[in-house]
């Protein structure tokens, strides 16, 4: 273990551990309890909820519904770079995207976020300043989240420090495997804490968690232990976002709702790349969760490509033809 | 011929509202008046022509012409006629080519088959595009594939066709119910008298049309149009061989009477009241997908229909908000737009025996509950609707009402819930919803019904036999067991 990063960790007291709102405030008494508890969610028929989403894969939104489909998707979209090769200089043309997705339609929304590796959040807060759009940092050792607790708080303050408003961590997908499922909570609520302000999203990484039960089971460890957003994905991970998961999650924040009264947002990230798999997943949000759903604050799409091709769509719905990939801006 | 599409249904005040995506009924052409089809020629019928309207705008879509007695004589000779001269002789090989190509046509002409399906039915055009129409292409290809290779189904070493097939068939799925009954029939070398149901004939009439487009030879098929006269005439004539029906119990039983003591083979599929079993362990969200699939699939024009639900009693208030939430999501309206989820009642008449059995539960105690859905003003239809506190003496529990309209009942254990399930006259279909194996194939294995579903609902393959126990019918249709109806393996004589 290395706590040289947190000097107190050897003497200082464990804190209570904080409760899950009511009415499971003592899901968490012990390790056997919350593992009841979790286990005792219904489960998910992975054929019926494969077919549910066929379903509202049908649905035809056409003319008026999808112009609103599509600004609606542009302004929810989380803007993402997250490579190794990352430097000021693209962060800073990725804000500019993000503030003005469209140079040739002052109408066209901005996106709800940008999306960056901790460092960089310093440069991507300065180049979005004044423009209410937000900076979203991954953290936690992003992507696989193999580092220990101290080291992922460390970098949690260290992004918001740097002006993130916005926290994606990944949870330990280890520990969530191997049935450690308190070790879990207490990392999201360790890592709340040290978020302090900004607004915490926790990766589940769906593409490893493989089963429906489990996403349903992680979810509703995430938002008991304070997650303001579940999101699916890293996006190093395939598969990230499908629609079968998305209707678990979404299906959780709103039961989640209906038993505490606390909202929680949903965020699918990674492999979401054209206009239609965007209005697919607002179609799931519409008719799983509710209109409740249908705004930034509650619903995000991590990506990169998918605002491209939302621009042409709404290019063609504007002018009645096809531009083509010259008419966007590359990122 | 002007058309007044029927107005929308839902309230505007949605966010996110779906624009209409109505689907282009251009693509049908229907004429303004249609014969029988009779020895491979469109004829006029003797009886007064009777009109077919759109039920989700009460339009008259056409005219179509009623055969008599005379007509269903004709009809069979020219059956009986095909059937020694050409089809019975001809080489399985070729029967079941000509079953191909039917099928491949079917899949060709879907769009135009599904949209007319959709007006003259009232169904959505997501369904019928989606279910009715592959489903009934995919009943020829399967049977077609049989033609060559009966001494193989396990029903004696040389099967021999019956003959004349006299065939009447509901409103509820025209084409598929023809698929079901023309495809075997044809695939096992017998030539068939088909009646479709006096609200829905036209795409009937258009399969004629694709009979003559794949060269049928003419009397393989024949259709005559009309009511229950044109029916009875069709099961009672003396040439027919065999007699297949689905319908109503009670049509069912006066069938049963006129065949009783003739040489005449008889199958019947008739009505059901299903019950949907939901365990406290059952995957919740998708068993409530589930009896939403099971009671509003086709306006619940279903005769396998999940129309009674038993819900054990620890999980019940979570599932009925449940479904009561995702009801309220349900987009009832324009059969055309593909958005819409339930369309119209058939016909003015099942729109009295929904409202009527409707009303009786709730005299009788039972508590209705519909969503805030707003109806169009003109045409036949009927808000999604559940009856919670039903007991089983209740009339919805135990008559089909074959409309939107589900009856929940509760049971606490599993033997009480075997115990209601079989407590009906019918035994057509059972579904059971549970996350445990053991449980679901124990319960399966008492249920008398002829088809038992698990975590799922209304699923049909034509590789899977289908039909009843009790009242619900005998005899089965689909799979290796449906030819066994169309077949005589010489144990008859």
């Amino acid at each position: 273990m290395t706590h040289v990063l947190d000097p107190h960790a050897l003497t200082a007291e464990t804190p209570p551990r904080r409760e899950p709102p009511t009415p499971f405030a003592d899901v968490t008494r012990s390790e056997s309890a919350f593992r009841a508890f979790l286990h005792g969610l219904p489960g998910v028929d992975q054929v019926g909820a494969q077919s549910r989403v066929a379903v509202l894969g049908t649905r035809s939104i056409k003319t008026t519904s999808k112009a609103w489909a599509i600004d609606t998707a542009i302004s929810m979209v989380d803007l993402t770079t997250l490579e190794g090769a990352d430097t000021p200089g693209k962060v800073r043309s990725l804000a500019a995207k993000a503030r003005r997705p469209d140079p040739t339609d002052p109408g066209c929304p901005p996106v709800a976020a940008v999306c960056v590796y901790g460092d960089l959040a310093g440069i991507a807060k300065e180049a979005l300043a004044g423009t209410g759009i937000n900076v979203a940092a991954v953290a936690t050792a992003f992507p696989s989240g193999r580092a220990s607790r101290a080291v992922k708080l460390a970098d949690v303050r260290d992004a918001v420090a740097n002006g993130a408003d916005e926290i994606d961590m990944v949870i330990d997908r280890g520990a969530f495997l191997s049935g450690r499922y308190l070790d879990v909570f207490d990392e999201i609520v360790a890592v709340k804490e040290a978020c302090g302000e900004a607004h915490l999203k926790v990766i589940l990484e769906t593409g490893e968690l493989v089963t429906l039960d489990a996403v349903r089971r992680a979810s509703w460890l995430a938002m008991l232990a304070g997650g303001d957003f579940i999101k699916t994905s890293t996006g190093k991970i395939s598969p990230a976002a499908t629609l079968p998961v998305c209707l678990v999650m979404m299906e959780a924040v709103r039961d989640f709702r209906a038993a505490t009264g606390r909202q929680v947002g949903v965020k699918p990230a990674g492999g979401i790349r054209t206009t239609k798999d965007a209005v697919k997943h607002l179609v799931l949000v519409n008719e799983t969760a509710g209109p409740d759903w249908l705004t930034p604050d509650w619903f995000r799409i991590g990506a990169s490509s998918l605002l491209n091709d939302l621009l042409l769509q709404r290019q063609k719905l504007r002018t009645g033809h096809y531009s083509g990939p010259d008419h966007v801006s590359v990122d | 011929m002007t058309i007044t599409p029927p107005s929308p249904a839902q309230p505007s005040s949605q966010v996110f509202e779906y624009a209409p995506a109505p689907e282009s009924r251009s693509i049908v052409d229907i004429a303004p008046s249609y014969g029988l089809f009779v020895d491979g020629e469109f004829v006029d019928g003797s009886g007064e022509a009777m009109k077919t309207v759109n039920p989700a705008t009460e339009e008259v879509l056409s005219e179509v012409a009623v055969g008599t007695e005379a007509d269903v004589d004709r009809a069979v000779r020219a059956a009986r006629r095909a059937f020694t001269r050409v089809w019975g002789p001809m080489r399985p090989a070729d029967r079941g080519k000509y079953l191909f190509r039917i099928a491949r046509l079917l899949q060709e002409r879907a769009r135009e088959f599904a949209v007319l399906e959709s007006l003259d039915n009232g169904k959505p055009i997501r369904e019928s595009r989606d279910v009715d129409v592959p489903l009934a292409a995919a009943h020829f290809f399967y049977h077609a594939g049989w033609a060559d290779k009966l001494e193989h189904a396990g029903l004696g070493p040389a099967p021999r066709p019956l003959g004349v097939a006299g065939q009447v068939i509901p409103w509820n799925f025209p084409l598929l119910m023809l698929a079901w009954k023309v495809a075997p029939a044809l695939a096992t070398g017998n030539t068939v008298v088909l009646k479709p149901a006096e609200t829905t004939p036209l795409t009937a009439l258009l399969f004629a049309e694709v009979c003559r487009q794949a060269d049928l030879p003419p009397g393989v098929v024949n259709i005559v149009t009309g009511a229950g006269d044109t029916g009875r005439a069709v099961v009672e004539h003396d040439d027919v061989d065999k007699v297949a029906f689905t319908g109503s119990t009670e049509v069912g039983r006066s069938i049963a009477r006129a065949v009783a003591g003739t040489r005449k083979k008889l199958t019947l599929e008739l009505g059901g009241k299903a019950a949907n079993i939901v365990f406290d362990d059952a995957p919740i969200d998708q068993a409530v997908e589930g009896i939403v699939q099971g009671i509003f699939f086709n306006q619940g024009h279903v005769c396998c229909a999940g129309s009674r639900l038993l819900v054990q009693e620890n999980v019940h208030d979570e599932v009925i908000a449940s479904l009561q939430r995702r009801i309220g999501t349900l987009r009832v309206g324009d059969p055309l737009d593909k958005n819409t989820d339930l369309g119209a009642i058939n016909s003015a008449e099942q729109l009295a025996r929904v409202r009527e059995l409707s009303d009786i539960g709730e005299a009788e105690g039972a508590t209705r509950w519909q969503p805030d859905c707003q109806l169009p003003d003109r045409g036949f239809w009927f808000p999604p609707t559940v009856f919670t506190g039903v007991s089983p003496a209740h009339r919805i529990a135990r008559d089909e009402v074959f409309g939107p309209v589900l009856s929940v009942l509760t049971f606490r254990t599993p033997d009480e819930a075997v115990a209601k399930a079989n407590n009906s006259t019918y035994g057509l279909s059972a579904g059971i919803w549970s996350e445990k194996g053991s449980r679901i194939l124990a319960i399966a294995d008492r249920l008398r019904a002829g088809v038992v579903w698990a975590n799922t609902f209304n699923q049909f393959d034509p590789t899977s036999p289908f039909g009843g126990y009790k009242q619900s019918g005998y005899g089965r249709e689909g799979g290796r067991h449906g030819l066994a109806a169309y077949l005589s393996t010489g144990d008859e004589q």
